[in-house]
């Protein structure tokens, strides 16, 4: 499956506001909000990395793809 | 939600108990993504941990899993192994589960080579009871048994795991999540005992008392320091100053324990 057609998502519950994934972000698109949760920001900017997602020890950022459909 | 975690974790405990920028919560991801790149059965694998922050992933985790007593985690998948030969058996565990109260049971799992992955979370301090000082805290560290800096030499667990027999023997880190991953995942298709060492940030405990900064930091820390062991032999004795080795220290075939079991029990079989 190409990353094209991975969607970044978050899961604000779970984030714990470490930034992590703000700093290895390559592009920047990631802050924390006034409540120390996890928003993206420049949605545009996300080339889809995964970066975000390999070390977000709380596995509340995460690309996901249309292969997750039919799964439980 | 990501797929791994739909698929590996217990959905209805999460979000987990580890305090923000904690390190073991990346371990737990690389060991779930190891566990599905081999399509290994999920209901052959036990997880057995003592206590720790470390030794409460397993309860996270959606496999058989164990949750035993501090340093005893190898004792009780010793068992576990020898009564189901067949069983993916993995061990999860603290530097000071694994090399300070268990260090014994470590050695001897090594030195049986018994068919166990071991993954040890080393964040090099007590990280679950505030901060003592563990058998890998770095010389001159602060811990709060140590107000002054350790005056300890440091175990480097993935050489005394070579060291004591294990087939096989890897270290890497949180920063190097993606080698980490298949670190494990080549540990886990060992046939005899293999252990991974994770070197995990603990902020809270570690990171604060020894002003390392934020947990980005630590992980930056990480990306300067450890470096491919291949990389660190080719340097000259001057430039390794600072660095720590990371990557394959062993992978070696050896008699393995629950088969050379069988052995005995097919032979006195065979004597009646
Ligand atoms: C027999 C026994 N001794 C001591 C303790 C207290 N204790 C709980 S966790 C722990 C150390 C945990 O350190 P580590 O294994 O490195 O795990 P971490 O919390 O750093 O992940 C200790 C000493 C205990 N629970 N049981
Ligand atoms: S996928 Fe890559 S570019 Fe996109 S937010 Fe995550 S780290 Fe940044
Ligand atoms: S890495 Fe995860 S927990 Fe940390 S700020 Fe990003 S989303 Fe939140
Ligand atoms: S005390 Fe340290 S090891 Fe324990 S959860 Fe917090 S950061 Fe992690
Ligand atoms: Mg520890």
């Amino acid at each position: 499956m190409s990353r094209e057609n991975l969607v970044l998502k978050v899961k604000p519950e779970w984030c714990k506001g470490c930034g992590i994934c703000v700093h290895f972000c390559p592009k920047n698109v990631l802050e924390l909000d006034e409540d120390n949760k996890i928003v993206i920001a420049r949605p545009d900017d996300c080339i889809k990395c995964g970066l975000c997602e390999l070390r977000c020890p709380d596995f509340a950022i995460y690309l996901e793809g249309d292969e997750n459909e039919d799964e439980k | 939600m990501n797929k791994y975690v739909k698929k590996y974790l217990r959905n209805d405990k999460l979000a987990h108990m580890w305090c923000p920028g904690c390190g073991h919560g990346i371990i737990m991801h690389q060991i779930i993504k190891a566990i599905d790149n081999l399509g290994l059965d999920k209901d052959n694998i036990c997880v057995v941990s003592g206590i720790g922050c470390s030794s409460r992933a397993p309860g996270y985790m959606d496999f058989d899993t164990l949750h035993t007593t501090h340093g005893r985690a190898l004792a009780f998948a010793t068992g576990i192994k020898l009564a189901n030969p067949d069983m993916k058996v993995i061990v999860v565990s603290g530097d000071g589960d694994a090399s300070a109260i268990g260090g014994n049971h470590l050695i001897h799992a090594c030195r049986r080579n018994i068919d166990i992955t071991t993954i040890v979370f080393n964040n090099t301090i007590y990280g679950m009871t505030g901060g003592q000082f563990s058998p890998t805290t770095a010389t001159n560290d602060l811990a709060s048994t140590a107000p002054y800096g350790s005056i300890d030499r440091p175990f480097d667990i993935a050489k005394l795991a070579a060291a004591a027999g294990a087939s096989y023997s890897a270290r890497s880190t949180v920063y190097h999540a993606n080698n980490l991953e298949k670190l494990i995942e080549e540990a886990l298709q060992v046939k005899g005992f293999s252990l991974v060492e994770a070197m995990s940030m603990c902020p809270t405990s570690y990171g604060r008392r020894n002003k390392k900064g934020t947990v980005s930091d630590m992980l930056e820390d990480y990306k300067e320091t450890y470096i491919n062991i291949n990389a660190f032999n080719k340097l000259p004795l001057e430039k390794r100053e600072g660095k720590i080795e990371m990557g394959v220290f062993k992978n070696e075939t050896y008699p393995e324990y629950t088969a050379e079991y069988q052995k005995i029990i097919d032979r006195l079989k065979g004597d009646k």
